[in-house]
């Protein structure tokens, strides 16, 4: 007996629909003088933007790894049965999350007109190791980095919480039971559970601070937007460069979200996620969506806290 | 029980303190959450090498007596004894110090515990549950904790499923492995709560198997079920706990043919 799969013409009209509109932004792309394709084809590679794009992936890292670090500690403490942690932590939180992230660079940028000098010593005693001026430790880079990497602490910190709470009491109660300590426990039970659910939102933070590394150009930074606007405002080819952005940020967003799949596969592993993949793959996937369906749930709920 | 097997197999409880006192002892231990008194003067005797099942209506304070007995609940007032030496506090000239962590964790390394809803790391092989403690409590090498761990899941029946996760076990599979990752400290004392609760009909057998094993064997065992046989079979005393108290103890034979406390009879003809 032979079946007569459904027929889907509705399918067909929208497919016809969308090639018209995208053949229509085609022509119109590749028509229109004002883009200049030229000039996107000679800054593509150019050396200046390649510079910018190092430090944009450099700032980018930096602030990250700042910023992931900085929000375990801070969720730590935010769990802690001492008091006193708590409330700095939540402090902290307060206040990085309660102002904007372009004042905060901006302070960091102007640190010299808070506190012209630095100093390393034992106050109220007069012994001083060193004195120096605020301008010389604290350029556009490490400002950039503190402003970007702080920020992104107190938005990590309550990402990081979420994961520790979403863990089963239970487990850190059978790790009590043979005898592991409260740190190992957080380290080799605790953490690495968390890290499924803390993984996929960081992804989107991960994703966002590459392109808010842009807003350091108003501290002079030296990233890929800042180098590209110091042309265009000289050469006035300004959506060329614009779009020469975009194309480096879409490259780099895309690496990411591959390193992303693979980050959150290894965190997901002996999870029941994985095992109904595992079946479906073998019965013929119908469940797969079921365990993508609640993959991305979960990502939304998490990243809705956002700026 | 028989002799050599007990023999064998007793060698936590023999080996370290042949020294005649009863393995637990609990006197007048009080316990509440809030304003909820849950225990309200807990007085048991655990014999070395005993098999004690704890019966009673939920919410009577079994489960929460059994985690005071390994610290996970901090008792209110009284005196909690395991192997001669207080769970969770130091007494020193006659002050009652209560420990710090570390002190505890070692407390624990020395009673297994068994959960109702097995508690499995998920992120790990059935192999590295089973060797995580040996390794990174007891620091022993990697080899030595696998082949530790290798010896207690022979031992629960799982030696072909080592690398499996625990989503990818039976629930009777993966309480099997939970017992083996407590037997791989060598407890002096295993307390089971619920064991077979979260069970399917078919799958309680195999654990209730596995833990008359280990009792033939000579461990110290508190067991908090509903399984009347295992009762009946098994336990060496059988304690009723009802309202934050123990209401009757005695053989299994006593209490389950021949209760004293009305209450007993009560609970036993809802449950039996």
């Amino acid at each position: 007996m032979k079946y007569i799969p459904v027929r889907h013409h509705w399918r067909w009209v929208s497919a016809g629909v969308i090639a018209v509109l995208a053949l229509a932004l085609a022509y119109s792309l590749a028509k229109n003088p004002n883009i200049g394709w030229g000039v996107i084809g000679e800054y593509l590679f150019k050396a200046l933007t390649l510079r910018g794009v190092l430090v944009t992936i450099e700032l980018t890292v930096i602030a990250m790894v700042i910023g992931v670090g900085g929000g375990v500690i801070l969720a730590i403490m935010r769990l802690s049965r001492n008091p006193l942690l708590g409330t700095v932590s939540w402090f902290y939180i307060w206040l990085f999350r309660g102002t904007p992230l372009l004042v905060q660079l901006l302070i960091w940028g102007f640190l010299g007109a808070l506190y012209p000098r630095l100093f390393l010593g034992i106050p109220f005693i007069g012994v001083v190791f060193a004195d120096v001026p605020t301008s010389s430790v604290i350029g556009a880079f490490t400002a950039s980095i503190l402003g970007l990497g702080l920020n992104e602490a107190a938005y990590a910190a309550e990402l990081v919480r979420a994961g520790l709470i979403s863990v089963d009491p239970g487990q850190t109660e059978a790790a009590f039971s043979v005898g592991m300590s409260g740190s190992l426990t957080l380290r080799h039970v605790v953490l690495p559970q968390a890290m499924r659910v803390i993984i996929p939102p960081m992804g989107n933070e991960t994703i966002s601070m590459l392109k808010m590394t842009s807003l350091v150009s108003v501290i002079s930074g030296t990233d890929l937007l800042t180098q590209l606007q110091r042309v265009y405002t000289q050469t006035f080819q300004i959506i060329p460069l614009l779009l020469v952005a975009c194309i480096w940020y879409l490259t780099l967003t895309t690496v990411l979200s591959i390193g992303q799949h693979y980050l959150e596969r290894y965190f997901g592993r002996g999870t029941t996620r994985e095992v109904r993949q595992q079946v479906a793959l073998a019965t013929g996937g119908a469940e797969t969506l079921i365990g993508a369906g609640v993959g991305a749930m979960s990502d939304q709920k998490l990243g809705e806290d956002h700026r | 029980m028989t002799t050599s097997e007990a023999q064998s197999q007793g060698e936590a409880n023999a080996a370290q303190g042949a020294n005649g006192m009863p393995m637990v002892v609990a006197e007048q231990v009080w316990k509440s959450f809030h304003h909820l008194e849950v225990l309200k003067g807990i007085d048991l005797r655990v014999e070395r090498g005993q098999v004690v099942v704890l019966l009673g209506p939920s919410g009577g304070g079994k489960s929460t007596f059994l985690r005071c007995i390994n610290h996970l609940e901090k008792i209110d007032a009284g005196r909690l004894y395991v192997d001669g030496q207080l769970v969770g506090f130091r007494e020193q000239g006659g002050k009652v110090y209560e420990m710090k962590g570390s002190e505890v964790s070692r407390q624990r390394a020395g009673i297994g515990m068994v959960f109702q809803r097995f508690n499995l790391f998920p992120h790990m092989t059935a192999l590295q549950n089973v060797l995580e403690a040996p390794r990174y409590v007891q620091h022993r090498s990697l080899a030595d904790a696998t082949e530790e761990a290798k010896t207690q899941l022979n031992r629960v029946g799982l030696g072909d499923r080592m690398s499996y996760y625990p989503a990818q076990l039976s629930g009777g599979q993966q309480q099997r492995v939970a017992i083996a990752r407590s037997l791989a400290m060598h407890p002096k004392l295993m307390l089971f709560d619920e064991p077979t609760s979260a069970l399917d009909p078919e799958l309680v057998g195999e654990v209730l198997a596995v833990m008359t094993k280990l009792a033939q064997a000579g461990m110290t065992m508190i067991v908090v079920t509903h399984e009347a046989g295992f009762a009946r079979g098994v336990a060496d005393l059988v304690a009723v706990l009802d309202s934050g108290i123990v209401i009757e103890s005695g053989p299994p034979k006593q209490v389950f043919e021949d209760p004293h406390n009305p209450r007993t009879k009560e609970f036993l003809s809802a449950v039996l």
